[in-house]
C-alpha cells in the first residue's frame, strides 16, 4: 500500500515539498542546537522545560484523542465511524511520532537516549511514558495497517487483531494519564500538584484530537473523491462539544480550589498566568485568548444551529485546537515553573531557533500524517470505484 | 534448484561465522570481567564514614553576602563550576539567597531585622527521600546507600531535566552549553562536565573519601558543621540538640539533611 503515498497530483507534491522544506530548516536549526547545546533555546535554570515539552504534552493528547473514533466503532458498534476509524488511528501514529521527536530534541544528550532501556527504572514516570508511547505507536501501526489492507482486499481483518484493538482503547487513556503523572507527582510544584491533572489532560485531548480530525475530514472531502460523511463529522463535533465543556469545567474547579483555599503556593501560578505576578505577565494575553477561544468553541459546538453549519464548525475546531494548545501546552509548562521553587520569577520566552525546531517537528508530523491519510483515502477511493 | 543450493551455502557460511565468532567474543567478555573484578574501589583508610551525612548552617554567623563569598568560591573552584555571564545558563552548587527565597511560605510579613538582612546559604539537601532520584529515568542520579549522598553520574545523564522539575529546592543546574571555556582554572582532581548534563552539590564526596570535610565547611570557621545524622555524638547532632533548627520545605516529606540555626 505504501506506493499509494508517492502517487499524487501536483497539489499533493507541492504540499509535501513545502513540509519537507520546513522539516529541512528545522533540522538545520537542530544541528546548531546539537553543536551549541540547549542554550540556543529560551530555557533557563528556573524554567528547565519549555516549548518542546509543551508541544509534546499537547500532542500526546491529540494522539489519545484518536481513540474517540475507535471506541464508538469497536465497542458500541457505531457503524458510521467505520469510515473514519482509520483516520483516527493514522492521526495517532503521526502524533506519537511528533511526541517522540519532541522528547528527543529536548534531551541534552540525545545520543544517550537508549540509557532509558539499558538501565530501566520503574520508579521513574518518564520510563513508563517511553513504554506506553512506543506501545501505542506500534499498536496503531499494526491495527491501522492491517485493517486497511483487509479493507482493500475486500476481506474481514484478521481475528488476532481484535484483542489488540480492545487493548488499544485503554492504552490511549494510559498514554495521557502517564504523561500527566510526569507533572502531578512532583512535590513543590503547586500548579501541577492536582489529582485532576490527568482527567484535565484527557478532556482537552478528547476535544483537540477530534477537532483536528474534523478539520482533516473537511479537507479530505475537498481534495479527494472520498467523503468521510456528514453524520461522522457531526458525531465527532458532539464529542468535541462535550469534551471542551468538561475541560473548561475542570479548569474552573482548579481555580475554585486554589482561590477559595487561598493557599499562595497554588494561587501564584494561576495569578502569574492570568493577571501577572510581581510585574511579570508575558502569558497574560495568551491565557485570556485561550479562555476566549475555548468559550467561543463551546458556544459554537453546543448550539446545534452553528454546529450543523460545517463552515462555522471548522472555525470552532480551529479555535478549540488553538485554545487547548495554549492551555495545556504553553501555559501548563511555563506556568508550572513560574514562580520557581525559591519563589523567584525568571520568565521564559521561547527563542526563534527553538520555535523553528518545533515547527520542523510539526511539519514532520504533518508529512507523516499526509502520507498516511493519502494511503487511506486512495484505498477508500479504490473500493468505491 | 541452483538458487536453493546457493541459499544453503550462504546459510552454512553464516553459521560457520557465528560459531567461530562466539568463542572470540567470549574471550573478550572474560577479560572484561577479570578487569572489572580488580578495579573494585576500596574505601581509603582515612575516609570518613556516616549513615547519612548532614549539615548544620549557623546563619547567625553570616552578616552579608560577602561572608558567604569565600565558601561559594572554594566550592565552585575545586568542582570546576563555570562562571557564565548569561543568567539563564547559570550553574551553581551553593549560593546565597534571602530568607523569603530560602523559606518561602515560612516568611512572615514582619520579620526580625537581623533575619531580614542575613543571607542564607542554599545547596542540595541530600534528602533522605529524594524526589529527583525517584524521577530520573536512567539512575544517573542516585542515593549512595553507604552514606546517603545524592550523586550525579555525568556520563549516564541523558539531560532530560526531569530531576530539575522534581527538586523542590532548585538545587540542580543544567549545562546549557559547553562549560569548559568558562572555568578560570581547571582543577585536574575533579571532572569537568560536558554540555547537556545536570549537576549539583555532591557534599564533597571526593574529599570525604580522603578524610577531609567538605570545602565549604572547612573554610567556614565553624559556621557550618558536618557529620553523621544518625550518630548521637556527631557535631551536627550536638548542634541540633542544643539549638532550634529548621529545614527547607519540611512539609514535603523529602527529609532534607541540611539544618539551619536562625
Amino acid at each position: 500500500m505504501l506506493e499509494l503515498a508517492i502517487k499524487g497530483g501536483k497539489k499533493y507534491y507541492g504540499w509535501m515539498t513545502l513540509l519537507m522544506v520546513i522539516v529541512g530548516i528545522g533540522f538545520l536549526l537542530y544541528l546548531r542546537q546539537l553543536d551549541f547545546g540547549l542554550g540556543i533555546t529560551g530555557l533557563s535554570r528556573d524554567v528547565s522545560w519549555g516549548f518542546y515539552i509543551a508541544n509534546f504534552t499537547f500532542l500526546v493528547g491529540v494522539a489519545a484523542g484518536g481513540v474517540m473514533v475507535v471506541l464508538p466503532y469497536y465497542l458500541h458498534d457505531y457503524k458510521a465511524f467505520g469510515k473514519v476509524t482509520i483516520l483516527g488511528e493514522f492521526l495517532a501514529i503521526a502524533s506519537v511520532v511528533m511526541c517522540v521527536t519532541f522528547i528527543l530534541v529536548d534531551l541534552g544528550q540525545p545520543s544517550r537516549v537508549l540509557n532509558v532501556f539499558l538501565y530501566p527504572t520503574p520508579n521513574s514516570v518518564l520510563f513508563w511514558d517511553t513504554v506506553v508511547l512506543n506501545g501505542y505507536l506500534f499498536l496503531n501501526i499494526i491495527i491501522g495497517w492491517n485493517v486497511l489492507e483487509a479493507e482493500r482486499n475486500g476481506v474481514h481483518y484478521q481475528k488476532w487483531l481484535k484483542p489488540l484493538i480492545y487493548i488499544s482503547i485503554p492504552w490511549a487513556v494510559s498514554i495521557h494519564t502517564v504523561t500527566a503523572y510526569l507533572y502531578c507527582g512532583l512535590p513543590g510544584r503547586g500548579f501541577w500538584m492536582t489529582a485532576i491533572l490527568a482527567p484535565r489532560f484527557l478532556s482537552s485531548a478528547f476535544a483537540a484530537g477530534p477537532a483536528l480530525l474534523i478539520l482533516c475530514c473537511l479537507i479530505i472531502r475537498r481534495v479527494s473523491n472520498f467523503d468521510p460523511g456528514r453524520e461522522q463529522i457531526q458525531s465527532l463535533a458532539k464529542i468535541v462539544a462535550y469534551a471542551i465543556c468538561i475541560n473548561v469545567f475542570f479548569f474552573l474547579c482548579e481555580v475554585f480550589v486554589a482561590f477559595y483555599s487561598n493557599i499562595p503556593e497554588h494561587m501564584d501560578h494561576i495569578k502569574y498566568l492570568f493577571v501577572g505576578l510581581h510585574g511579570h505577565g508575558a502569558y497574560v494575553p495568551w491565557m485570556w485568548a485561550s479562555m476566549v477561544f475555548m468559550l467561543i468553541g463551546i458556544i459554537l459546538t453546543v448550539n446545534p444551529i452553528t454546529r450543523k453549519n460545517e463552515g462555522v464548525l471548522a472555525v470552532a475546531c480551529v479555535l478549540i485546537f488553538l485554545g487547548t494548545w495554549i492551555d495545556k501546552g504553553l501555559g501548563m509548562i511555563a506556568g508550572g515553573f513560574t514562580p520557581s521553587p525559591l519563589h523567584e520569577i525568571n520568565e521564559y520566552i521561547p527563542s526563534l531557533p527553538e520555535i523553528g525546531i518545533a515547527l520542523g517537528v510539526w511539519a514532520m508530523g504533518f508529512l507523516v500524517m499526509t502520507a498516511l491519510f493519502k494511503i487511506a483515502v486512495s484505498v477508500k477511493e479504490e473500493i468505491r470505484a | 534448484m541452483d538458487s536453493s543450493r546457493r541459499r544453503i551455502l550462504q546459510l552454512l557460511g553464516v553459521s560457520a561465522l557465528a560459531l567461530t565468532t562466539r568463542p572470540v567474543f567470549n574471550a573478550f567478555a572474560k577479560e572484561e570481567v577479570a578487569a572489572e573484578a580488580e578495579s573494585v574501589i576500596k574505601a581509603g583508610a582515612k575516609s570518613l564514614k556516616a549513615k547519612q551525612w548532614a549539615m548544620v548552617i549557623d546563619t547567625r554567623k553570616f552578616k552579608s553576602e560577602a561572608d558567604l563569598e569565600p565558601l561559594i568560591e572554594a566550592c565552585h573552584k575545586i568542582h570546576n563550576v563555570p562562571r557564565l555571564q548569561n543568567k539563564r545558563h547559570e550553574i551553581k552548587w551553593i549560593w546565597g539567597v534571602h530568607y523569603h527565597n530560602a523559606f518561602p511560605g515560612k516568611a512572615a510579613q514582619f520579620l526580625a531585622e537581623k533575619v531580614e538582612q542575613r543571607p542564607f546559604l542554599v545547596l542540595c539537601n541530600h534528602c533522605e527521600n529524594p524526589p529527583c532520584v525517584r524521577a530520573c529515568p536512567t539512575k544517573a542520579t542516585f542515593k549512595r546507600e553507604s552514606d546517603g549522598i545524592v550523586f550525579m553520574d555525568f556520563h549516564r545523564c541523558i539531560g532530560c531535566r526531569f530531576c530539575m522539575a522534581a527538586c523542590p529546592f532548585g538545587a540542580r543546574s543544567f549545562n546549557f552549553r559547553d562549560p569548559r571555556p568558562f572555568i578560570a582554572e581547571t582543577n585536574k582532581e575533579f571532572p569537568t562536565r560536558m554540555k547537556g548534563v545536570v549537576e549539583k552539590c555532591n557534599f564533597c564526596a571526593e574529599r570525604l573519601a580522603l578524610g577531609q570535610l567538605p570545602a565549604c565547611v572547612e573554610i567556614s570557621k565553624g559556621a557550618l558543621a558536618f557529620g553523621d545524622l544518625y550518630n548521637p555524638k556527631s557535631d551536627v547532632r550536638k548542634l541540633i540538640r542544643t539549638n532550634y533548627t529548621i529545614r527547607r520545605k519540611q512539609t514535603l516529606g523529602t527529609e532534607p539533611s541540611v539544618y539551619y540555626i536562625v
